[in-house]
Parts: C-alpha cells; structure tokens; sequence
C-alpha cells in the first residue's frame, strides 16, 4: 500500500491525520506501507514522533513501513535525530514496493 | 550592509496551538528580516516552533489562564529570540538524550534537542513559574554569511 503524503506533519495538523492513516490500513488488514513523503514540506518533532510511532505500530502489529521520497529537509531532520538508520527509506518506487515482499 | 540599529519586539500568547502556528511564522519573518538566507530562517524557525510548542503544550498545558511570551532581539551579530511560559518548569537535568538507542523510538522528547541542533547557543532557565528558553543564532554562522538581500 503506497500512501501520498503532501503538506506538514506537525503537531495539530498532519500528525493525527497520519496516526489514524496508519491505523485505518492496519485494521483493514495492510501490514506493508510505503509512506510517500516526496510533497511533505515540513516535519517537526510531533511529526517525528508520529512517524516513528506509525513504524514501531507496525512493526509490532507483523508488517513493515518503509520511506520514500525524502525531501533534503526531511533527509536532514532523519539525520540529525539519527532514525535515518531506523527506517528502511528509498527514492525509487518501483524498487521500493518489491522490497517487501523479500 | 549590516547596521547597529537593533530590533525589540515581544509577544504574549494565548496557550493554543495558533499561538504555535504564530511564532512560527513571526520568526521566518524576523529571520528573514535580519538576513539569514533560506536554510537559517528555516532552522530558525523550526527551533521557534519546538520552543513553542513546549510552552503551550507541556509548560501551560493549554491552560486560557496561562500565556506564552515570545520575543525576538536582533542586532547586527544574533538573532536571540526568548519563549517562556508560566507552567510548571522543567529541569535540564532531567531531559533525556533522545539519541540514545533506548530512546531512539521513543515518540516524544525530541524538542529541545532540535532546537540545539538549529541554533547555536541554547539556555534554558526556571521562572517562578515557567520555564523561559533563550536560543541564539549568531549573524557571522551558517546562517548569513555573504548574502545579502537586494531589495
């Protein structure tokens, strides 16, 4: 499942969106996600927490998330808070979705 | 050409999450103002919002009673820029490096490392009550150097 996310993932505003996203798709049986965030211009830490939430969510519930598209700012904010070694992030679609199923 | 005029300004906030909003943009547009090129203001910025978001959410705890106070100095060397709060205080001391691997995952505690990430100098002293956080970018860093706006 290839989630497009676009706009901030901040506190009051893409963060809740995000968590019942992610929430939804597991109750409906998605464990694989790709989390597109290739139009997402701004993440602060509230965001970051979601999305680390979002990964061990479903890590624990027997799937996987994944990252793709990374903007330099998001590229950044993963480096500096050392997660970028956490998630499985990638820049090509195609590659990305069939790394799952390895 | 940078001058010595120095720029004053302070705000008090309401504890909501357009307070948040707020500060943010007031610090792009002082950022900016001073002369930090894209990627200060952003840092910038970013180190605003976490700032502010502690006031409002773990300082006042959105309390209508209690405020937050933003203020912004520039001079020709720094852009410091004050948020405090009224709320019940954190201690330096008792914040986690959000770094180490037992925290890694961890969905909160990530603020106050971002800020220092972003500015270069950051101080955090207790009010009675509150919490007031002091971050500092200085002119000649990464931020501005060598460009200049042509207005």
């Amino acid at each position: 499942m290839i989630v497009d996310l676009s706009g901030r993932i901040t506190l009051g505003e893409g963060s809740v969106v995000l968590r019942d996203l992610v929430r939804d798709l597991l109750n409906k049986g998605s464990k694989r996600i790709l989390l597109n965030l290739g139009d997402v211009t701004y993440i602060d830490s509230s965001g970051i927490g979601e999305l680390v939430s979002a990964f061990t969510t479903v890590r624990n519930g027997g799937g996987d998330l994944k990252l793709l598209n990374l903007t330099k700012k998001v590229h950044d904010l993963l480096q500096i808070t050392k997660l970028y070694t956490v998630f499985d992030i990638k820049d090509d679609e195609a590659a990305a979705v069939s790394s799952f199923s390895k | 050409m940078a001058d010595m005029t120095a720029m004053r300004v302070s705000y008090r906030m309401d504890s909501t999450l357009e307070s948040v909003n707020q500060a943010e943009d007031l610090a792009t547009r002082v950022a900016a103002k001073a002369g930090f090129d894209e990627e200060g203001v952003n840092r910038i910025s970013m180190a605003v919002r976490e700032a502010a978001v502690n006031a409002v959410l773990h300082g006042n705890a959105y309390d209508p009673n209690k405020k937050m106070t933003v203020g912004f100095e520039s001079t020709s060397a720094a852009l410091v820029i004050t948020v405090s709060d009224e709320g019940r205080g954190i201690h330096p001391n008792d914040i986690p490096d959000p770094l180490k691997p037992e925290n890694l995952l961890k969905q909160s505690g990530r603020g106050i490392f971002l800020m220092r990430a972003f500015m270069d100098e950051v101080r955090i002293r207790s009010l009675e009550p509150g919490t007031e956080i002091t971050m500092i970018k200085n002119v000649q860093g990464e931020g501005a150097e060598g460009k200049e706006e042509s207005k």
